[in-house]
């Protein structure tokens, strides 16, 4: 099975296991990851999703959306490879995968 | 020492967070999350959105799995609450048990303000809350019938547009002058008016409906000023009412919403309460406020679970909100209550994209952002952390193009 890796801003880590179809934020909740709050429901409206995907990964998970990057533009806590992760549609081939989470939320 | 039970009366997102963050905050006691909607607690706001116009299912819109309940030891179960009492500690439920409690969370929700007219009862007369409120819409929303959908706020227009997605004739009938009056400024209710007339929806403010009429089923809306609108479907969207009933037949304070504190605490100690069915002073706007959102919901049911597990989280985070129509994402920042000015970046008149900005005394206390999340955060972080107003200077008056966006 396809699992994830979230790694919390005090380095704590967190491993779920992916569903095909499902966003990375719903892995996440569905997990009870704590930090990622996705209090819209996945429709990039509110900013409280964000991860940080590990560079390695990033190429093979995708550049953010332009709504997706405009939420992200503002954010103090933005790195060149964060993302909202309700707008990252996970795969299987997505095993190994690690994001880390911001310290603060929107 | 016994295991303590928590019980969380209403199963939607205020409910579902609570439950959630119980889990999170180390609550070692049962949990147990009643509800009377059927399936998994879901998504509210995409109902009128996604979901009525058919390209979501009711599965995908669960807020969590139903493993996340399993895993996380939490008990689903399908009842009504029908009373507290208070002194034994105990809910009684629809199913005839009752169920004991250390602690209670009420986060009973609110229903829609009922049409109070002559024919409201005819068959086609639809309110929009729940999924099952959108399957009995969709069965009879069929491409070219006629839809009427009376109220203009949000619910009302989230509803048009997602009819006319559905290749449905929508008009709206709006009591007041402009769509939105309630909860906007008139450039920002002119420019949804715009959009709604350029995506083919009528649009008739003024409006007071008098009567339904029809035999077994509505035909027609009948208007004040005598004029009929022909209707095979009706949806009513004109706000909603908490549902505060329990609480109060509990003795519970209740001022428009089961009264809050800012950890989300009721007039009894064991019991709490989040979502639209409460109302909380806000010292930001110097009155009590009962918020319509989920963003709210969930910041006073994190309160609420962390009271439950006896520690503090304040209820702190601003007001926000969204609203999805067409192509038009409106985000909202903060609560516009009292404005006496507001400055406009983008224009509201040509554009899909712009915001309008709401100042009291020449300081920012509001943002409403159409296509603009940019904005949007900027805004929501400014009046979250500023610790001292913000002015029209300070304000981002530049439009999306000029930033290569």
């Amino acid at each position: 099975m396809a699992v994830v890796t979230f790694v919390s801003h005090d380095g704590e880590t967190h491993a779920a296991s992916l569903e095909e179809g499902q966003s990375l934020m719903q892995v996440a909740t569905n997990n009870a990851v704590p930090g990622i709050d996705g209090d819209c429901g996945g429709e990039a409206a509110c900013g409280t999703c964000h991860v940080i995907v590990d560079p390695r990964w990033s190429d093979r998970v995708g550049p953010s959306g332009a709504d997706e990057e405009q939420m992200l533009a503002m954010n103090p806590e933005r790195e060149p490879t964060s993302r909202l992760s309700c707008q990252m549609v996970v795969s299987e081939a997505w095993d190994g995968l690690t994001v880390r989470l911001p310290e603060f939320q929107m | 020492m016994s295991v303590q039970r928590a019980v969380i009366v209403g199963a939607s997102h205020a409910g579902a967070q609570v439950a959630a963050s119980l889990r999170q905050e180390g609550w070692a006691g049962e949990v147990v999350l009643v509800g009377d909607e059927s399936a998994l607690p879901c998504q509210r706001p995409p109902l009128s959105k996604a979901y009525l116009a058919g390209k979501s299912t009711l599965a995908e819109l669960a807020i969590r799995s139903a493993e996340f309940y399993a895993r996380q030891e939490i008990r689903l179960l399908g009842a009504t609450v029908e009373r507290i009492d208070r002194s034994a500690g105990r809910v009684s439920l629809s199913t005839g048990e009752s169920l004991a409690y250390d602690k209670l969370a009420l986060c009973t929700g609110a229903r829609p303000r009922r049409l109070r007219v002559p024919g409201a009862h005819l068959a086609g007369v639809h309110y929009l809350r729940t999924a099952a409120d959108v399957d009995l819409i969709r069965a009879t929303a069929k491409p070219g019938s006629r839809a009427v959908v009376v109220g203009g706020g949000y619910v009302g227009l989230e509803t048009a547009a997602s009819l006319r997605a559905l290749g449905l004739d929508v008009t709206v009938l709006e009591a007041t002058e402009r769509v939105l009056e309630r909860v906007t400024a008139p450039e920002v209710s002119a420019f949804f008016d715009r959009i709604h007339r350029e995506e083919g929806v009528c649009i008739q403010t003024s409006a007071l409906v008098e009567a339904l009429a029809g035999d077994a089923r509505v035909r027609e809306v009948v208007l004040s000023s005598g004029e009929s609108v022909p209707a095979d479907l009706v949806i009513v969207g004109i706000g909603i009412e908490p549902n505060t009933e329990l609480a109060a037949s509990a003795g519970l304070v209740i001022d428009n919403g089961v009264v809050i504190d800012d950890r989300a605490r009721t007039s009894d100690p064991d019991i709490v309460a989040a979502g639209d069915c409460t109302s909380r002073d806000i010292a930001r706007y110097g009155s009590r406020v009962r918020l319509e959102c989920v963003p709210s919901a969930g910041e006073q049911a994190k309160a609420a679970a962390a009271t439950i597990s006896g520690k503090c989280r304040e209820i702190r985070a601003l007001p926000w909100f969204w609203s999805d129509q067409y192509d038009v994402k409106l985000q909202i920042a903060g609560l516009n209550t009292g404005y006496d000015e507001v400055v406009l970046s983008g224009d509201p008149n040509r554009d899909r994209d712009f915001t309008c900005f709401y100042l009291r005394q020449g300081e920012l206390i509001a943002a409403d952002c159409v296509n603009r999340p940019r904005d949007f955060v900027f805004s929501k972080r400014l009046l979250t952390q500023a610790t001292q107003g913000v002015g029209r200077a300070e304000l981002p008056l530049v439009t999306v193009s000029d930033l290569g966006a």
